[in-house]
């Protein structure tokens, strides 16, 4: 276990009822840093992702087993309440699902539920900085009132950052979080990433090597439910260990 | 070279398929079009003469003889007006043409003297003319329904009394005007004072207490089974028997009412609290289908992002999933409302056919609801009750419209992209 790494994973199984997705993942991911979780189809990058803020909780079938800790403490400890975790670990979907409400109203309802702020003057200024720091303040702040599912795809997904980041979490996790945008929006979203790493620990699942080895550190590479390799992103990509990633960033698996 | 674009006789074939289908279609709703305006329009041809009532105005004489201007409550004012009318017809000596004047003018007769004389104390004394509303065979007569072609034993009216409406007429002592009391009357036995103000009352009270029990009743068995039941042999056995319950014919929970409500808890007969409870056992399962339905409709990605926010299973259910869903719960309840307004037989049951001339407002005083009014009046021997029924038919139409375009409003206003 690294010093720095807020996340650490031992021994992570998990069954979606017989069948076994992950087979006995350990993986450390360090504070303000993007990790990137990489690997074909089915390999389990995403379950494992869900496994961090337990929204795996939420498939009836799903059963996790072994030991994640974020800054030392157990989630997955009977005492541990979801809603506070969830709270801490935010999460960016593959597809942009803003709430069909107003922009303002998006941004401010994780604030509102958490009580992070009093009174409409702080909820302004927590709604303002959060948005600039998606980057969509400039492009937004006439608008507040009007539904966010008005905005483009892209700008739909920086929505969902700054909702998500409204929070104040520690980790924000995003499940291909580009796959549904055009590469102009793309590029502005990974853009973004690397300034968010100031701020937020980030864990991006993507389909794209290019993307995991613009925007991240460090680089994990799952292939068939297991954890097959992971380092600093540029060794991945450079000179891998193992032959299937060897293989996978060559293009001949995946 | 081989033509590729010209159409084969296999394309033609399927193009000529296309076609008759839409014919087809058209055809269907053509047919419904037509049984609709056939209905619609037969009942209000039918019933648009119950609208209008006939008022016939007759001389009576208020002296001293009559009524005692010390205390004019105790004057016998039947007797006056019957009085007027043997002076109008000095013909009607016998028993039994005295009897067919009097039954020109309405039961009430005596009733609206009485009013005419509180309203205007300054008429005792003298003579005044008063407007009189006129019975169900006059206002048939008057309004051309009777035809004056058949042999008179085949009418209801005779040449006699014919010859005294036409003299009346002449007079210009006749006159039709808007039945304003058949909004303002409850039930009468005499056609032309009945009205639908009770039934309106009753129907209006009952579903506002069906409304209040299966709505939120309904809307949380539907958010706990859809959002929070774990999905187990038992769950499905509660969906199966609820889906069964929606088919269940309404007069086996006029039967449940009967015995639970008011032989086993002792609630009053007739009234629109057990007519409410009888129909929302009956529309309950509606609306829980329905809101399950539009619940299962609204996109999982919603709910995902409330739960990843950390909202709890509560909130991401009420903040986000339930406001989206409501445009197709509010559809489910107005189906629902609408058929419990309709229901007749639960009803008849719990003893809401009752002859209710008295208007209801308070739940637990005996009412009817308006299909049963119609169910009665119906059944009513008087010819003028036809047109009533009808009329009454058009009040119930109205009702509905009205209420579908309330939720249509109310839809309009909640509903939301995503």
């Amino acid at each position: 276990m690294s010093k720095t790494a807020i996340i650490t994973a031992k021994d992570v199984d998990v069954f979606y009822g017989d069948k076994q997705a992950l087979d006995k993942i350990a993986l450390d991911i360090p504070e303000y840093k993007v990790t990137s979780l990489i690997g074909p189809s089915g390999c389990g990058k995403s379950t494992f992702l869900r496994c961090i803020n337990r929204m795996n909780d939420l498939v009836p079938i799903a059963r996790v087993e072994g030991d994640i800790r974020i800054a030392g403490q157990d989630i997955y400890a009977p005492e541990v309440d979801v809603v506070a975790l969830r709270a801490q670990v935010g999460m960016v979907f593959q597809k942009p699902n803003p709430f069909p409400k107003s922009i303002y109203e998006n941004v401010a309802y994780g604030p509102k539920i958490h009580g992070l702020a009093k009174g409409k003057t702080e909820m302004d200024e927590l709604v303002q900085w959060a948005l600039e720091k998606a980057g969509l303040w400039n492009e937004v702040k006439d608008r507040l009132d009007q539904p966010g599912t008005g905005l483009s795809g892209g700008q739909q997904q920086r929505l969902c950052i700054a909702r998500t980041i409204a929070v104040k979490p520690k980790v924000v996790l995003m499940d291909e979080p580009c796959s549904a945008l055009d590469p102009i929006a793309t590029a502005i979203i990974e853009e973004l990433i690397d300034e968010l790493r100031q701020n937020f620990t980030i864990v991006i699942v993507t389909h794209s090597m290019q993307q995991a080895a613009r925007v991240s550190q460090r680089t994990a590479f799952f292939h068939l439910g297991t954890l097959v390799e992971t380092g600093p992103t540029k060794n991945i990509f450079t000179s891998p260990e193992d032959e299937r990633t060897q293989n996978y960033i060559t293009g001949r698996i995946g | 070279m081989t033509d590729l674009i010209s159409p084969s006789s296999q394309l033609k074939g399927r193009k000529s398929a296309e076609t008759r289908f839409q014919w087809y279609g058209r055809g269907a709703i053509f047919v419904s079009l037509l049984f609709l305006v056939v209905m619609v329009g037969s009942i209000l041809t039918k019933g648009v003469g119950a609208f209008g009532t006939t008022n016939v105005a007759i001389e009576v004489d208020l002296g001293p003889d009559a009524i005692d201007p010390a205390n004019p409550a105790d004057a016998r004012f039947e007797k006056i007006v019957k009085d007027a009318l043997k002076t109008q017809f000095p013909e009607a000596k016998k028993r039994k043409d005295r009897r067919m004047i009097y039954g020109l003018l309405s039961n009430d007769m005596g009733f609206e003297l009485e009013r005419f004389v509180e309203a205007n104390p300054e008429a005792i004394g003298g003579t005044a003319t008063v407007w009189f509303r006129a019975s169900d065979d006059f206002d048939a007569v008057a309004k051309g329904a009777v035809d004056r072609s058949l042999p008179e034993d085949e009418r209801r009216m005779s040449d006699k009394e014919i010859a005294w409406i036409d003299q009346l007429t002449e007079q210009g002592a006749v006159e039709r005007t808007f039945n304003w009391s058949f909004f303002t009357n409850g039930d009468s036995r005499e056609p032309e004072l009945a009205g639908i103000l009770s039934a309106l009352m009753g129907s209006a009270l009952t579903l506002l207490v069906c409304f209040c029990i299966s709505f939120p009743v309904a809307i949380l068995a539907a958010i706990y089974l859809e959002e929070f039941a774990p999905k187990n042999r038992f769950s499905d056995l509660i969906e199966v028997n609820i889906n069964n319950l929606a088919a269940v014919p309404s007069i086996v929970f006029g039967l449940l009412g009967l015995s639970m409500f008011l032989n086993t808890f002792g609630m009053p007969r007739s009234s629109p609290l057990v007519g409410g409870l009888v129909l929302s056992l009956m529309t309950l399962p509606t609306i829980i289908i329905a809101a399950r339905a539009s619940l299962r409709a609204v996109p999982p990605s919603i709910r995902e992002a409330a739960l990843g926010m950390g909202a709890s299973p509560v909130q991401a259910t009420f903040h986000h999933v339930a406001p989206l869903a409501l445009p197709g719960i509010l559809t489910g309840t107005i189906v629902g409302m609408a058929q419990a307004l309709g229901e007749t037989a639960p009803l008849l049951m719990i003893g809401m056919v009752a002859f209710i001339v008295d208007v209801p407002d308070s739940i637990l005083e005996p009412a009817t609801a308006l299909p049963v009014q119609i169910f009665l009046w119906a059944d009513a021997p008087e010819r003028a009750f036809v047109e009533k029924t009808s009329a009454a038919i058009i009040v119930l139409l109205l009702f509905l419209v009205t209420m579908n375009i309330i939720a249509i409003l109310l839809r309009r206003k909640f509903e939301k992209r995503f």
